[in-house]
């Protein structure tokens, strides 16, 4: 009786000793997660899971505040790949949203230069009272820059050709 | 040449392969009419689509030149036969899938008459390489073994590393197709003439031509070639009839006993493939000052009363060249550019012959594959055992199926070559192949997604710093109008009165000029 | 004219899992037949009852999984189990535990894992344990070989059935005055109360080196595993390596100590080591995948067989012994992956 539980004692001690010892000599620097998280996203800094940007959403994720089937431009596959990351239950249901690319409409464009700011890659060329125009190869659809355009002059398109080849 | 034979390796995997080449080697190959409306499209090689340099209208001649290469990989493209542009429009592309791409029609006027720009060359050995290039990049010659990539682009691999030997590849392993064969018998001096010329401007040591040792004749009309021109850097070699002996890279196997590292190209190890005719072709160009308007098809099938081979233009419709075999039987059921195991089923005949269409198999319904009787995996591991690639195909299709394509590029899917063996042996009649381009394209798109997502990652932070660095900018501007207005208190009061203005307008009742109206990101962070 | 697409390769695949299953089950008929004629009708009436269970219990968890019944139920998979099942069982066993055998390896060891293709584990092995583990008295019933001696020919067709399915033997006969060790019983049992081999060996049932009869069921099983070899529906890695790894375990502990321990050829041609070899370990779903991996997995249950025939608490060991290797399957793929043209060494 006392052999066992002396025994048992020994073993549950040598184990939290393990444990403890694994837990500070394997510390994963930074938040390792995260960034893991982070590679996954689409980054198009669109804000549509709530939070302001990809990386942020990625923090809140690996701290466990937020679910992976937020991403709408990621879409299935990438709360597919999340939930394999994280060895979580793929979610049953995601929004998803097509690709696509902002264009503005030259000819209604004011040049306010409102929507420079509103991007969050830099993908608008233009400059106060002069034409803006989107890099489309660096857009990500996110979209940000159509509210605060003034005469509703942006659009999203899908996006064609270039890639296809 | 040597009297030893030259030794042979094996390639793991494979499969025999009931031929069925019997009958359309029993004719010579029929030269085919020259069509009445040529389709050509523009992108029937590797690479960038060749720019058409006529406009609707336009008479042309037989071997006239109608489109240039584009820039970077490329190949110009010739008129088949004379006659006039009737337009340059979208039509349906021999393809898989059927697409609809840019074509160039020509309407023949019957007369075939010839083009005389491009000159013989009687003596291709004192061209310099690159000369010897540039005259086979003109004549639109492209591998006509199936990859069609520019045959010139190819020989460059001779500047760039030495190159040790030349393999001709007359190893047509896939049933049916005996379009190589048939050109090795019936032209196996201008085989060996191609060669001469490609391994000049390689500067390679010697040409082994491998040929499946079921093609006697062939073999023989090559050995008598070799024998004719005394060239002693040739060896015709017979090597075991086998599916996919034909592979690039299986046959370089067999010759060298060596692999084409992962990722690589054959000229890492020292050797180049070439087909035999694309060989053919260069030496057309060198000796006749042809370029590369017509080509050897086999049309061959159950669906065929009579299989044979034509020598047939591009731009000729495929119902053309069945007709010429004798028509369709009733068993005919599917159309095939290529052969039963590699070649890709189109939707229509009246398709054209493009530089790529090296068969047309008519397959018989008995032929064919159920697409309904798919089963579960039951892990039998025929599918490995067949590979010649040595991978592990039903590991590859349960990670295909669970959408890990991680795991799916760690099983290396993407050196599959797609020869199918493993959907033959496959007890449970699953579409392997299908699921691996599935997997290829999944991968590839992520791969642009990702590739995507890491540049607006770092454009996003690069926007972040530069916004950090502004705010940091006029923080220090403000600090300094503050130190200003506190030197200011110090000094007579009705200044201060204005400086006070100025500070509270910088803390915040207006936003400071240049500010993003929502660039709310540095509060947040 | 106008066709139809449809994806490369064209040509019809070459074999279908039903042929490759219903060349399993011929490849079996041989050493049947030597079964029958040795120990009488019993292997086949349990054949039936494994079948016909089999087959209900497969069609039934197909309609509750909502699976197409058809072509599932012509694979041949269910009924090929059930007689694997039946060649382990002993003539005369209960319907029964026969019956429950069958079921638990369709619904249980098969269907519960997701049907043909992902059971883990062995089904006719599964159901095998289980009874054996479940019934060790009901599975004890083994006949005596024809030709012992004129009294104890096998029981007859009728008072087979009648025992299977009612428990009782005719009057004047009693179960344990007609049952009978098998040889590797007996040297177990023999070795467990200190005599020799050689001892053990001078009864009845060591007619010839291995046991009466079962050199020859024995012999018909690798026969027909011959065949299959011959017909590409098995490779020759897992049997090969595996009557190696038995034979080699078993060489070496007789060459050590004769008197303690059976030679190889008794072990190789007594009990399930050739069903076992050619039928079970061949099972392709539940078998490693790779040459070297089928080696490993092979070899390793030709050792642990041997080791459970000497110091287990069976007298056979191939249904424990490949049990065991299904579990380390996995692993043993994952860590024997080919090298791919092209990777590594150039």
């Amino acid at each position: 009786m006392i052999a066992a539980v002396v025994t048992l004692a020994a073993l549950g001690a040598l184990a939290g000793l393990g444990l403890g010892f694994a837990a500070a000599r394997l510390r994963v620097q930074g938040n390792a997660v995260a960034d893991r998280i982070d590679a996954l996203l689409p980054q198009t800094q669109c804000g549509q899971c709530g939070y302001p940007g990809c990386r942020p959403y990625a923090e809140a994720i690996a701290d466990g505040r937020a679910g992976i089937d937020l991403c709408p431009p990621g879409g299935e596959a990438t709360a597919r790949e999340l939930a394999r990351l994280l060895g979580r239950e793929p979610a049953a249901k995601v929004p998803d949203t097509a690709p696509a690319v902002a264009v503005i409409d030259e000819t209604a464009c004011i040049g306010c230069a409102l929507c420079l700011a509103a991007c969050p890659v830099d993908a608008i060329v233009g400059a106060p009272r002069r034409m803006h125009t989107v890099i489309a190869g660096e857009c990500t659809g996110c979209g940000l820059c159509l509210p605060p355009c003034p005469v509703d002059c942006i659009d999203l398109v899908s996006p064609k050709g270039p890639e296809r080849s | 040449m040597s009297n030893r034979a030259h030794r042979v390796w094996k390639f793991p995997g494979g499969l025999r392969l009931p031929p069925h080449k019997s009958a359309s080697t029993a004719e010579p190959v029929a030269t085919a009419e020259p069509p009445a409306v040529a389709v050509l499209p523009l992108s029937q090689h590797a690479g960038a689509a060749s720019v058409p340099i006529v406009a609707a209208g336009r008479r042309v001649l037989a071997g006239e030149p109608v489109a240039r290469a584009n820039d970077g990989i490329s190949a110009p493209l010739h008129a088949p036969t004379s006659g006039t542009i009737l337009a340059i429009e979208d039509r349906q592309v021999p393809r898989p899938g059927g697409p609809v791409e840019p074509c160039v029609i020509l309407e023949a006027d019957g007369r075939d008459q010839r083009y005389e720009g491009y000159e013989p060359v009687d003596d291709p050995q004192a061209l310099a390489p690159a000369e010897i290039r540039r005259l086979v990049h003109e004549a639109g010659i492209v591998g006509l073994g199936g990859a069609v990539f520019p045959a010139a682009v190819k020989l460059e691999a001779g500047d760039r590393q030495p190159l040790d030997t030349l393999i001709l590849n007359g190893a047509e392993c896939e049933p049916y197709i005996s379009c190589d064969d048939m050109l090795m018998r019936e032209r196996a001096a201008h085989v060996v003439h191609g060669a001469q010329i490609m391994l000049h401007a390689l500067s390679a040591r010697c040409c082994l031509v491998a040929v499946e040792h079921d093609k006697p004749e062939a073999i023989a009309a090559l050995k008598a070639a070799v024998r004719e021109s005394g060239d002693d850097r040739f060896e015709v070699v017979s090597v075991t009839t086998a599916y996919p002996a034909g592979g690039e890279r299986q046959l370089i196997q067999v010759l060298s006993g060596r692999e084409v590292p992962a990722g690589g190209l054959p000229p890492d190890i020292g050797y180049m493939t070439q087909n035999v005719g694309t060989a053919a072709a260069v030496s057309d160009r060198f000796r006749h000052g042809r370029p590369l308007i017509s080509r050897v098809v086999t049309v061959a099938g159950g669906g065929v009363a009579s299989p044979r081979n034509f020598d047939a233009r591009l731009g000729t419709p495929f119902a053309a060249l069945i007709a010429a075999a004798g028509g369709y039987t009733d068993e005919a059921a599917r159309l095939v550019m290529g052969g039963p195991m590699m070649g890709f089923a189109l939707p229509d005949d009246a398709l054209p012959v493009v530089k790529a269409t090296n068969c047309i198999w008519v397959a018989g319904a008995a032929d064919l594959r159920r697409t309904d009787d798919e089963m579960p995996c039951i892990r039998c591991a025929e599918c490995a055992r067949v590979c010649p690639a040595v991978l592990l195909p039903q590991q590859l299709y349960w990670y295909t199926r669970a959408r890990d394509f991680e795991k799916v590029v760690d099983y290396a899917v993407f050196d599959c070559i797609e020869c199918g063996c493993c959907d033959l042996v496959c007890p449970s009649h699953i579409p392997l192949v299908s699921y691996f381009r599935y997997a290829k394209n999944e991968i590839r798109g992520r791969d642009v997604q990702r590739e995507r997502a890491a540049r607006a990652q770092r454009r996003h932070a690069e926007r972040n710093r530069r916004l950090a660095q502004r705010d940091a900018e006029q923080q220090a501007a403000l600090d300094e109008h503050t130190r200003a207005a506190q030197r200011a208190r110090a000094q007579p009061r009705e200044a201060a009165g204005a400086i006070d203005d100025i500070m509270r307008r910088a803390a915040g009742h207006e936003p400071p000029a240049g500010r993003p109206a929502g660039g709310g990101d540095a509060k947040d962070d | 004219m106008r066709f139809a697409t449809a994806a490369p390769p064209h040509y019809p695949a070459r074999t279908s899992i039903a042929l490759t299953m219903r060349r399993v089950l011929y490849a079996l008929v041989p050493a049947a037949i030597a079964h029958v004629w040795y120990f009488g009708s019993g292997l086949l009436i349990n054949m039936l009852v494994a079948a016909v269970v089999a087959v209900a219990c497969e069609a039934a968890v197909l309609r509750l999984r909502r699976r197409p019944i058809l072509p599932y139920l012509t694979d041949w998979s269910a009924v090929l189990a059930a007689v694997l099942l039946a060649f382990a069982l002993p003539p005369l066993t209960p319907w029964w535990a026969t019956a429950i055998g069958a079921m638990f390896a369709i619904v249980f060891a098969k269907h519960l894992f997701g049907g043909i293709g992902f059971n883990p584990f062995n089904p006719a092995m599964a159901g095998y344990a289980v009874l054996l583990i479940a019934f060790p008295a009901e599975l004890n019933h083994w006949l005596p070989p024809r030709g012992i001696d004129s009294g104890l020919d096998p029981v007859g067709v009728g008072d087979t059935l009648w025992y299977v399915f009612t428990g009782r033997l005719p009057a004047g006969l009693d179960i344990d005055a007609v049952t009978t060790a098998t040889p590797l019983d007996a040297v177990k049992t023999g070795i467990g109360q200190a005599r020799t081999v050689a001892e053990v060996r001078a009864g009845a049932v060591f007619g010839d080196f291995a046991g009466r009869g079962w050199v020859w069921i024995n012999s018909w099983f690798a026969l027909g595993g011959i065949w299959l070899l011959y017909k590409s529906v098995i490779r020759w890695h897992i049997p090969v390596s595996m009557l190696a790894g038995l034979a080699a375990m078993a060489g070496f502990f007789w060459i050590l100590d004769p008197g303690n321990h059976a030679a190889p050829g008794f072990h190789l041609f007594s009990g399930a080591a050739m069903i076992g070899a050619f039928f079970i370990a061949t099972d392709p779903v539940t078998a490693a995948t790779t040459v070297r991996g089928r080696l490993i997995y092979g070899a390793s249950i030709g050792v642990l067989t041997y080791l459970i025939r000497a110091w287990g608490g069976y007298p056979d060991g191939v249904a424990f012994a490949v049990l065991i290797m299904n579990l380390c399957v996995p692993v043993i793929d994952h860590f024997t992956r080919p090298r791919v043209y092209g990777h590594g060494r150039h």
